[in-house]
């Protein structure tokens, strides 16, 4: 049974105007992401994948910068609809995780009202109902003690925590996809598993599909069924995670692959 | 709470080491006081029994501990050149050089914030480029040249108000924050240029920051991620700068007095300078010290309120 | 791209106001029109004409030999100020930055007690103490403008004497003399020279703040201060009396700020 088609990307171009001659940094995007589905989108620095990310949430609007082709959100096409529909999706439909979740909060605004935002500008809900949905996802991201760090600043709690209030936010309207732009880099290792843990069980409980992008191919390769690789502006290579990682049809690709740090056993 | 107690103890240890600096400092330097006060009448003996009866022959700190404990019962010394007790001559001048400070202060904060705003959302415009002009004159007109063209100006030529019809604010209090308004503006001008400039670059410099994507992408509008996210961030190096503003306005609108004829402790602080009557001299310097330790408190309040990142340290 | 090209713009223009008030300043040390401190009764109050380019003032004085001595004497002061600061406020702060410890502690506690006070007030402290005149003014804002400029260059020896270069002189057998004054004390000189500037601003206005109160520059000596506060009893008869003056000193603020904003290495 196929699931329902959320979000298709066609032909996404992005260029920027900012020197003399314009630098494209996405070629011909192409995209499709599915009800419930988990999409890894990888490549080096520069690659364009989180531009292609950031278009998607509707974050690029820079007036140097030239976007063309069309993202459609069922039958909504982000780039050319106006301010005012976007901001209805923005939040709702579509939540935007990042990679530095320390810098990502307002620090001088609390945990519990930078998670209600979304709440505050998409629905009616009352105060006590909009603390009650916050305290139930704070929970749900598998925060102890929901009812202090609502009220704790952004500086008090650790990098694991601070991505996990992230999501809490991110995901409080029950949003249909949630970008995750590097939501593990900055992390330690062991943080890491836990997040991509979190996401994957979001991802089961509420059906929200997931576009993933990482540098990293072992944390796609634990939680993506597809993945699209990109390099320089284009993307190389794209298909399901096990048929890539098993036949690589690209150079860069399997250059990808051979950068995994391999976990050697002894006496395996 | 700790935080207030810290800044509570650091206020208390500077106002300790302003007031004995300024005591030591006339101390050592003005001379004998007892021959100051004699005047032509001092003889070698009368010196003596006087500097005996005024405990000038004990240890400095012990002297300094006698006025400063005579200072906080109110007993600000008596007035070489009046021979009348400093404090009738300083208390009722307080109110006049707080309102003119208050009322230059809230001129700025009125001013400064709006035109703020509007430049950095415009940043780049016509507008935006025209006031980065008038703010870079504004701040170099000094506060005494700008009160001199305001009284020709508002003055003399439209007549808004008459230069040196003084009101007191015993007789007439909005007759009195009438005529203070224009000394006001000449304090609060360029003060209130920097802090534009100062605030533009702040909201700036914050909108450029990753949590102002976070609030675009929740769904916010332009003027909500402003007004609910940028500013409160924004505003922190900006109470800085006004606290020190307000600190700069207390010594400029010595100044300011003088061009409107305004008696207030400008006024006699300068015959006192003049006259070297210094027991007159240092009651308004610790005066006016204390105004500004308590503005710094605030601020560091202030501080504290807005920026949780204060509190844990 | 905007910003640089403001910076430029304030470059030249500041630049050329600072050059332009600074050859008037010059001119004026060896030639003025007139006599300066001669009175002319039968030139009292005039006007602005081709013999009194700048009219003249309540004595008969011509403004414009006034202003150009006047502007000099500011400048003088503003000068002998800031040199004062910034050779004190550099020992304090390099010593205070570079040993750390009790001494920097005890002088940063006293430094901030200071710099919490308005520089202005201080100032009249010191005049009330050594009395007023040109070098009582020096000194008194010298001391006024010592916390500052400790404060900058107290930082910046805290950046830089952990970072390897530093230690690797100091491997090499490097005094702390020669490391606090050779290897650190250059590193400053950006970050000095955009405070001077400020300082040298805040000079100016000071000093002609003080002469305008009457307790700065003594007469005869020209201050641009001093006759603001006169022309100020003969505004309506001369306002000429009053702009020339003020629009000097406006003038010479205006054009080292512009050139201490182009020199600020960030926005």
């Amino acid at each position: 049974m196929e699931k329902e088609l959320l979000l298709q990307v066609k032909n996404l171009n992005i260029e920027f105007h900012d020197h003399l001659i314009p630098e494209t940094v996405v070629y011909d995007f192409d995209l499709e992401l599915r009800e419930g589905e988990i999409v890894g989108l990888v490549g080096e620095s520069g690659s364009g994948k989180s531009m292609s990310a950031l278009a998607i949430a509707g974050l690029l609007s820079r007036r140097d910068m030239k976007k063309r082709g069309q993202i459609l959100f069922h039958d909504t096409d982000l780039l050319s609809c106006g301010r005012d529909v976007l901001r209805k999706i923005q939040g709702n439909e579509i939540g935007i995780i990042f990679q530095e979740p320390m810098t990502s909060l307002n620090p001088v605004r609390k945990i519990g009202w930078q998670v209600e935002e979304s709440l505050r500008i998409h629905t009616d809900l009352s105060r006590t109902e909009r603390y009650q949905r916050a305290i139930e996802m704070l929970k749900s991201v598998e925060l102890e003690d929901a009812e202090r760090i609502y009220h704790q600043y952004p500086h008090e709690l650790s990098g694991g925590m601070r991505q996990r209030v992230m999501i809490a936010a991110a995901m409080i309207c029950n949003p249909r996809i949630l970008i995750a732009d590097e939501p593990t880099t900055a992390l330690d290792v062991t943080i890491q598993a836990q997040i991509v843990e979190l996401l994957k069980r979001m991802n089961k409980e509420k059906q929200t599909a997931i576009l993933f992008i990482s540098h990293d191919l072992s944390l796609v390769k634990q939680l993506c069924e597809r993945v699209i690789v990109m390099q320089g502006g284009y993307v190389v290579e794209t298909g399901a995670v096990q048929e890539i990682f098993d036949a690589p049809k690209e150079d860069y690709t399997r250059k990808l692959i051979a950068a995994i740090p391999k976990v050697v056993r002894k006496n395996a | 709470m700790k935080y207030v107690g810290k800044k509570l103890v650091t206020m208390f240890l500077t106002l300790f080491a302003v007031t004995l600096f300024v005591f030591l400092a006339f101390h050592v330097i003005s001379g004998d006081p007892a021959t100051s006060m004699l005047g032509t009448e001092a003889t070698p003996a009368k010196v003596a029994a006087l500097r005996e009866e005024m405990g000038l022959n004990d240890p400095v700190l012990i002297q300094y501990g006698r006025w400063a404990a005579d200072f906080l019962k109110g007993d600000l010394g008596v007035s070489y050149s009046y021979r009348m007790p400093v404090g009738e001559m300083v208390l009722d001048k307080i109110p006049v050089t707080m309102t003119l400070t208050i009322l230059a202060f809230l001129m700025m904060v009125v001013i400064a914030i709006p035109f703020g705003i509007y430049t950095a959302r415009h940043a780049g415009g016509v507008i935006d480029r025209a006031i980065y002009v008038i703010n870079q004159v504004i701040m170099a007109i000094p506060p005494f040249f700008s009160g001199i063209l305001i009284t020709l100006l508002f003055g003399r030529i439209f007549k808004l108000f008459t230069p040196g019809a003084y009101v007191s604010y015993e007789k007439d209090f909005l007759g009195f924050v009438g005529y203070l308004f224009f000394p006001a503006l000449a304090i609060a001008l360029p003060k209130a240029a920097m802090a534009v400039k100062l605030l533009r670059s702040s909201v700036i410099g914050e909108s450029k920051l990753d949590y102002v994507r976070t609030a675009y992408s929740r769904g916010n509008r332009t003027s909500d991620v402003l007004y609910r996210h940028v500013l409160k961030n924004a505003l922190i190096p900006v109470v800085t700068f006004l606290g020190m503003a307000l600190a700069d306005m207390i010594a400029g609108s010595i100044i300011i007095e003088q061009v409107f004829s305004i008696p207030g402790l400008g006024r006699i602080l300068l015959t006192s300078i003049s006259n070297r009557d210094y027991p007159v001299v240092m009651a308004i310097i610790v005066c006016i010290a204390v105004l500004v330790l308590v503005v710094n408190m605030i601020v560091d309040l202030v501080y504290g309120l807005i920026d949780p990142r204060i509190s844990v340290e | 791209m905007k910003d640089r090209k403001k910076k430029n713009y304030n470059l030249i223009v500041g630049g050329t106001i600072t050059g332009m008030t600074l050859l008037f300043v010059l001119i004026g040390m060896f030639y003025t029109p007139y006599d300066p401190n001669v009175m002319d009764a039968s030139a009292k109050f005039a006007g602005i004409s081709a013999k009194h380019l700048m009219g003249c003032d309540n004595f008969g004085r011509d403004i414009l030999s006034r202003v150009m001595k006047g502007a000099g004497t500011t400048l003088g002061v503003a000068a002998g100020t800031v040199l004062i600061g910034t050779f004190f406020g550099v020992i304090v702060g390099a010593v205070t930055g570079y040993f750390g410890g009790i001494l920097d502690e005890i002088l940063m506690r006293i430094n901030d007690a200071v710099f919490a006070f308005p520089s202005i007030l201080l100032a009249l402290v010191f005049i009330s103490l050594l009395g007023s005149g040109t070098y009582q003014v020096v000194i008194a804002l010298g001391i006024a403008f010592i916390p500052s400029f400790a404060r900058i260059v107290r930082s910046e020896f805290i950046k830089y004497k952990n970072m390897d270069y530093i230690k690797n002189a100091r491997l090499q057998g490097a005094g702390h003399l020669r490391i606090m004054f050779v290897h650190i004390l250059p590193n400053t000189f950006t970050v000095l020279l955009s405070a001077i500037m400020i300082g040298f601003n805040n000079a100016v206005l000071a000093e002609a703040g003080m002469s305008f109160l009457g307790i700065g520059v003594q007469p005869p000596q020209a201050s641009l201060g001093r006759m603001l506060s006169e022309a100020q009893s003969y505004l309506m008869r001369a306002p000429f009396y009053a702009i020339f003056p003020g629009v000097t000193i406006v003038l010479m603020v205006l054009g080292f700020s512009l050139l201490g904003d182009a020199l600020k290495r960030e926005e």
